[in-house]
């Protein structure tokens, strides 16, 4: 082991460590230090173990809370895939149409949380909102102040109309990214216009879909901004999702304790579900479609 | 497998072409038999993938007709054409095997499933993939994919001839050898129409019994590998094929000679009556191989001084200059040059004589 070390290295890392340190592990930290005391003032605290995450762990409304919130992501991810790639499958390939449907299609994207809560909350309404207005006079008993269903589809289909432009657009560069060779193969191979879909498009354009199911995913997870503006979480608890609960909890009611073990125990579900989707992906893109042996 | 026939075939990219220079693809007339190797060979952007694309249906000609054993198949569209085609980069379907790669076009087409196996077996053995069809057909090389995507073409029974758009570009070279060698092979066992689109001429002459040379969207010839050496129709194939490509000097006729770079040179009694005929710029081209070292004052001959000689082993390629002309020579490894003047005879019977860089007479 005559291997000359030179630990000079290290110090180029530094800076990196440092910037990752104030930005990530220093406030994780905390959140991990609150999470076994109990903050009775700020001069005084007590550890109290994992009794935190026990507490947690047995907070029915929390779970009522997680399981909403699965539903939420589950049908995001359902609607916004889906509808996504259709669209970039339906917009103008090239020149100035193409442009102008891409922008068109990000608008949505540039407009801040907040405003888009508001935007919706007015355009919900009955009285003065174009949406509610005209689902009543369709005959539709809609109130999404009211009722926890209608509040519940609003919420979804605000987040729908809000970013679905993402995924199209994540799948339209892929689409874009595909050599027209592969569609004149198709071509001539005699492939219908579902086989050119199911083995040339969506293959190629599996990359980018994993980036949108996975950012999609976490963002839905962690949604706070637009129904807290659109229904503050009601009506009762209908759309109360996890981050809104875990403010409840932390700002509301100054339950530092109990809010930070949520918050570890939030932040690894995130962590442990985009793992799962990942290799997910992943393996279904590596084993569709093989007859035999399906090793790279 | 089928003949194919070109009339009046032309296309243009823009509408209402008004001169030649508007078309992508010259009006021509071509015919190519059935079961013969075909090379179109040409520069980037000299027309022919253009036609290539005119063949295969993924193009509409803007004027003419392309014919498949006498019939119109002009506005057919490309999966009625029973053409196959090896692009330039492997085109696969990466999710599936390697067998369901080649079975994808018989079951687009509804074609039983036993029959499908079999065929593709039959493919597979030949083209020596058989070990690789349980095989995920993204993880292997390029020529094996290559070979697959031939493999595409060649299992339809009905296809009428097989394109490949520069098929060797992104194979090793010592694969290239051997992949043209089994195109070769699989040329001589199924007696395909195969129609080979390439600008390295290496690939054009070693593959095809026919060659076609095309630059600037005009057919400029087509004729065996050997025609196109020895009796170019146009300067461009002059230039294009060979290594280094022919020598072309500008003449005049002077009298019962010409004069190239200055010098009078005498030509032959035929070629001059031909000459005198011929209007237009005139030119006397000469390949290098056809140059030969003489004795002064021979007839026919030049005095050039000598810029460079290379010695390549089993000959040497001689740069001279004389009155402003460059003439390079491939002489034998035997001869001695040492320097100062030579005399090099350029005008004999396989001289060739241009006017507007066409051939004259002959």
């Amino acid at each position: 082991m005559n291997k000359p070390y030179n630990n000079k290295a290290w110090f180029f890392i530094l800076p990196v460590f440092l910037t990752v340190a104030f930005s990530a592990i220093v406030p994780l930290m905390t959140v991990v230090n609150y999470s076994v005391q109990d903050i009775i003032s700020p001069e005084q605290s007590v550890f109290v173990g994992l009794e935190w995450f026990r507490a947690v762990m047995r907070d029915s409304e929390l779970h009522s809370a997680l399981l909403r919130q699965l539903i939420f992501s589950f049908c995001v991810l359902l609607v916004q895939i889906p509808l996504g790639i259709g669209l970039a499958l339906s917009m103008p390939a090239q020149g100035w149409k193409s442009s102008a449907a891409l922008v068109i299609l990000a608008m949505p994207l540039l407009i801040p949380w907040n405003v888009v809560g508001t935007i919706w909350q007015i355009f919900g309404r009955a009285d003065i909102g174009l949406g509610g207005y005209v689902l009543s006079r369709l005959g539709m008993d809609y109130n999404y102040a009211s009722n926890s269903l209608d509040a519940w589809i609003t919420v979804l289909v605000m987040d729908v109309w809000h970013w679905t432009p993402l995924v199209a657009l994540l799948a339209f560069a892929g689409l874009r990214s595909i050599p027209d060779a592969y569609y004149q193969a198709a071509q001539i191979d005699g492939a219908s216009r579902w086989a050119v879909f199911r083995f040339i498009q969506l293959p190629k354009m599996r990359g980018v879909l994993v980036i949108a199911v996975l950012l999609r995913f976490m963002d839905s997870f962690m949604i706070y901004t637009e129904p807290f503006v659109l229904t503050g979480g009601g009506p009762g608890n209908s759309t109360t999702f996890l981050s809104q609960y875990l403010t409840q909890k932390a700002v509301g009611q100054f339950d530092l304790g109990p809010a930070a073990a949520f918050s570890l125990i939030y932040f690894l579900i995130i962590l442990l579900l985009s793992f799962v989707l990942y290799n997910w992906m992943q393996s279904a893109g590596n084993s569709g479609q093989t007859t035999g042996a399906n090793h790279e | 497998m089928a003949r194919i026939e070109f009339r009046n075939l032309g296309h243009a990219y823009g509408p209402n072409p008004a001169s030649l220079q508007d078309y992508a693809l010259q009006p021509m007339n071509m015919v190519w038999e059935d079961g013969g190797a075909y090379a179109l060979l040409g520069p980037s952007g000299c027309g022919k993938s253009t036609l290539l694309n005119i063949i295969s249906g993924l193009l509409v000609p803007s004027e003419g007709q392309v014919l498949f054993d006498g019939k119109d198949m002009t506005q057919m569209a490309t999966r009625d054409r029973n053409i196959a085609q090896v692009f330039q980069f492997p085109v696969l379907y990466d999710t599936m095997s390697v067998f369901d790669n080649l079975a994808f076009p018989l079951r687009n087409r509804k074609v039983a499933e036993k029959e499908v196996r079999s065929r593709v077996h039959e493919i597979a053995e030949i083209l020596e993939l058989t070990r690789d069809l349980n095989q995920r057909a993204s993880g292997l090389s390029a020529d094996a994919k290559q070979k697959i995507s031939l493999g595409r073409g060649l299992v339809r029974k009905d296809v009428a001839a097989i394109l490949f758009d520069e098929p060797l570009t992104v194979i090793d070279p010592h694969m290239k050898w051997q992949l043209r060698q089994k195109l070769k092979q699989i040329h001589h066992q199924l007696k395909l129409t195969l129609i080979y689109v390439t600008h390295d001429q290496v690939e054009a002459l070693t593959f095809a019994d026919e060659v076609v040379v095309m630059t600037n969207g005009k057919v400029v010839q087509q004729g065996e590998p050997e025609a196109l050496f020895v009796r170019p129709d146009h300067t461009f194939v002059g230039y294009f094929i060979g290594s280094p490509g022919m020598n072309f000097y500008p003449l005049q006729i002077d009298g019962d000679a010409v004069v190239i770079g200055q010098q009078r040179v005498d030509i032959d009694a035929e070629q001059l009556q031909a000459l005198k005929h011929a209007n237009g710029e005139l030119k006397l081209g000469i390949r290098p191989e056809f140059v030969e070292l003489t004795t002064a004052g021979a007839p026919g001959a030049v005095s050039a001084k000598v810029v460079q000689v290379q010695h390549l082993g089993t000959s040497q390629l001689l740069t001279a200059e004389f009155g402003g002309q460059i003439v390079k020579a491939r002489l034998d490894a035997s001869a001695r040059l040492d320097g100062g003047r030579q005399w090099l005879r350029l005008a004999k019977p396989e001289t060739i004589f241009f006017s507007n860089d066409e051939r004259i007479g002959r």
